[in-house]
């Protein structure tokens, strides 16, 4: 049992360092980030991602693991997790091309002709093109297949009506991966057809969701008689929902950490911040609650580390990464609420660094909850996919997808 | 990277697992608890038959010169199959406090014996219901006898010698004493789980020999090293227990359906899973420290101890949840893990107090990860 690296592997780390160093600033420390990156919505910093992906692409940095005829260097899991450890160490814009590297991509790599993938998988390995993931509905959230964006077919060209929500950097995308219902007398998961589309294209409207953070990460996005035609359906025409797989588990293995407050920062402030006329960190309770909060981002770090191994040893790591987004969200939302319990009155005024930063992760914990599959669908995720428990009774599973009753909600 | 253990000692592990398997360990826990026996010696036999009381004492003591990480993983079985036998006392505690020390006749004497299973031991540390700091400690010593009383001695009436912390008058010390002694009294408790035997150890004027003098630190290495054993003890526990709640779960049948299909039972078995895992990871991490004798032990052990106790209790208490009236009947083997999950959750000091040790620890560190 050890941390070291395999020779290949402290190999091909020098190289990653080499080259970053090189061509990047190293942080000074952990928060320090590169100006508005990873800040959805945020377009500020777009133009000089760009420059930097195309700089990681023309060096071969770009999307490691794909195949390097789309843009990729054929890098082994294990190589992949090696540059993502050393670049987190770097100041670097990024935050705008992980939904079309991580999701769009992958599915064109599987449902794509030939001509499709030489066109499009290089310029987005390049950031010359973004791509966004329309999916989520007003009616159609963690029963994703619940979906009524409609889809109609005319000689060779598709007739897109219908709404979707939550579409992360729609604002700027090129390009979108998108579901709709094609059959609706089929039942739910049978009448589903998958494409990739123009977002320039006439008819799509987009409109920004203003969120609890005062932030607006997330777009609905409007189809008013969009046309795409028929070569760009990715799969069979009612096969969406198997496709839709496809993109999902990629969603979860891309989601897995939240960020803002997280240990180091409660530790911190319960050393500055006096409870009582002493120290709060000194105070039993205080210290019980942070003890919790260690154990538990000590407990994600090895999960991680044991998930690593495996790939090392050439395994796949399955599911069990869902523990991560589960358990890190709900401690950035309970850290950042004891944090302002431990900065009392003062905690509610914006205008001070640390308030804003507890108050800022307290707003962003709750969507972190939700996206990218909520706490409940990824318990549901390890019961039935980890441990083997079977399904819920599904009411609406074989019934035509028109006589599903819906409620005032959706 | 190889951040797990290794082909030769998760095959271990297996041979552990198959003993505890062919021997029954769960129904022998039941006899243990429900009988007048202290400990199961058949099955205490076959574990020392095995090569175990032997894992990490070197070959020239007469032992196999294994490492803590065979330990490891032998703890994670032996609370899987909440065995009945005094192997934490005798192993993680004694043979460990004696193989720390640097008193080379005690280890010529003792840890052959120990290897081979002959003589058991046990460490006797608390004095009155909370767990001692350095100025709690009264049983005294005077040059070569001590004197006082330790309370809830795991094993106290089985063991043979204990590991006793005395203080001097100056420091605390360690003393290793004959507990088969006239001038040793012991008195076996009534317990929550009686499947383990605990006794109160009184010493008027015993023969003690010393360890090791001003052993405050010493005491606390050895309360981490074990703290990480039975951290992996309280691991295997959880795990059998959520298992044997899922399992439960896939048979009962409630509304015309096997109850494992409702959400509320996946998310409590989704939740056991979550606690299990985080133990588990700082298990390992913990194990590291440990076989490495890393000086972020103090940490990693805290880690480990309070994320298992965690686990084990939440897995415990939803177990018998998940099986309804049922898995609070005698009947049932439910209460036998909650209650050697509350047992174990009690040995080498409770939950707060390793939380408390954990952030004390990175307050010196100052180093979180």
């Amino acid at each position: 049992m050890d941390f070291n690296d395999t020779k290949d592997e402290a190999q091909f780390r020098e190289e990653v360092n080499t080259w970053l160093s090189e061509n990047a600033e190293k942080k000074q420390h952990a928060r320090d980030i590169y100006k508005a990156s990873g800040v959805p919505g945020d377009g500020s910093a777009l133009e000089d991602a760009k420059k930097w992906q195309e700089k990681l692409y023309e060096a071969g940095w770009a999307c490691l693991h794909w195949p390097k005829d789309y843009g990729g260097r054929d890098a082994s899991p294990m190589e992949r997790v090696i540059w993502s450890q050393e670049m987190s160490k770097y100041k670097v814009p990024g935050g705008y091309f992980e939904i079309g590297q991580g999701m769009a991509g992958p599915v064109l790599m599987t449902y794509a002709t030939e001509e499709q993938k030489q066109r499009y998988l290089p310029p987005m390995a390049k950031g010359e093109e973004v791509w966004c993931q329309l999916f989520s509905e007003p009616g159609a959230g963690s029963d994703l297949a619940g979906i009524k964006t409609k889809a109609e077919l005319d000689g060779d060209t598709w007739t897109i009506n219908g709404q979707k929500v939550w579409t992360s950097g729609a604002q700027f995308s090129d390009y979108g991966i998108l579901v709709t219902r094609s059959d609706f007398s089929a039942p739910k998961h049978k009448g589903l057809t998958y494409f990739f589309l123009d977002m320039k294209s006439p008819g799509v409207e987009i409109r920004p969701i203003k969120q609890i953070t005062g932030g607006s990460g997330f777009n609905e996005v409007y189809f008013t008689d969009v046309k795409i035609p028929d070569s760009q359906r990715l799969g069979e025409v009612g096969d969406g929902w198997k496709v839709s797989l496809t993109t999902l588990m990629n969603e979860r293995l891309a989601v897995g950490d939240a960020s803002g407050v997280d240990f180091q920062e409660i530790f911190d402030l319960a050393k500055e911040q006096d409870f009582n006329g002493d120290q709060a960190i000194k105070n039993g309770s205080v210290r019980e609650k942070l003890a919790d909060w260690y154990c538990e981002q000590s407990g994600l770090k090895y999960t991680k580390m044991r998930n690593i191994s495996a790939l090392s040893q050439g395994s796949t790591p399955g599911p069990e990464a869902s523990i991560t987004k589960i358990v890190s969200a709900n401690k950035l939302q309970d850290i950042a609420n004891f944090g302002m319990d431990l900065m009392d009155s003062g905690s509610i005024v914006r205008d001070d660094d640390t308030s804003a930063l507890f108050q800022g992760s307290l707003l962003g914990a709750p969507l972190i909850r939700i996206a990218g599959g909520t706490d409940e669908v990824l318990k549901n995720i390890i019961a039935e996919q980890v441990l083997g428990m079977p399904q819920d009774v599904r009411v609406d599973k074989n019934v035509p997808f028109n006589e599903i009753p819906t409620g005032s909600k959706n | 990277m190889n951040f797990s253990f290794s082909n030769e000692q998760i095959l271990m592990q297996e041979e552990v697992k198959k003993l505890l398997d062919k021997e029954n360990s769960v129904k022998r826990n039941r006899t243990i608890l429900e009988g007048e026996e202290k400990f199961d010696e058949e099955l205490w036999k076959s574990l020392v038959a095995m090569g175990l009381t032997a894992t990490t004492i070197p070959e020239e003591y007469g032992g196999i010169g294994m490492g803590f990480l065979e330990l490891c993983v032998i703890a994670e079985e032996l609370g899987r199959g909440i065995a009945p036998v005094p192997f934490s006392s005798s192993v993680y505690l004694a043979t460990t406090a004696i193989l720390n020390s640097s008193n080379e006749d005690l280890k010529k004497e003792y840890l052959p014996k120990l290897a081979g299973g002959e003589i058991i031991g046990t460490f006797a540390h608390s004095e009155k219901t909370s767990f001692p700091d350095e100025s709690g400690i009264t049983v005294s010593a005077n040059g070569n006898k001590i004197s006082g009383q330790k309370i809830a001695v795991p094993d106290g009436d089985i063991a043979d010698f204990a590991i006793v912390s005395a203080t001097s008058g100056k420091n605390v010390g360690l003393y290793l004493v004959n507990l088969k002694n006239d001038k040793v009294t012991i008195e076996t408790l009534d317990t929550f789980d009686p499947s383990r035997s605990h006794a109160n150890v009184t010493f008027e004027n015993a023969e003690a020999v010393l360890l090791q003098d001003d052993a405050w630190t010493s005491i606390e290495k050895l309360l981490d090293q074990s703290a990480v054993l039975f951290a992996f003890e309280q691991v295997g526990g959880a795990e059998a227990a959520m298992n044997m709640a899922k399992e439960y779960a896939m048979g009962r049948y409630a509304f015309g359906r096997a109850i494992a299909s409702f959400q509320a039972i996946k998310h409590k078995v989704a939740d056991m899973y979550v606690s299990l895992q985080l133990a588990r990871s700082n298990c390992y991490y913990g194990a590291w420290a440990l076989s490495n004798d890393s000086s972020e032990l103090p940490t990693a052990a805290a880690t480990a101890r309070v994320s298992a106790t965690k686990a084990f209790y939440e897995c415990s208490k939803e177990n018998i949840q998940t099986h309804g009236g049922m898995g609070a009947t005698w009947e049932f083997d439910c209460h036998l893990y909650y209650r050697r999950a509350r047992l174990l959750s009690s040995n080498i000091g409770s939950q707060g107090i390793w939380k408390d040790k954990l952030i004390t620890s990175l307050e010196k560190s100052n180093s979180p990860a």
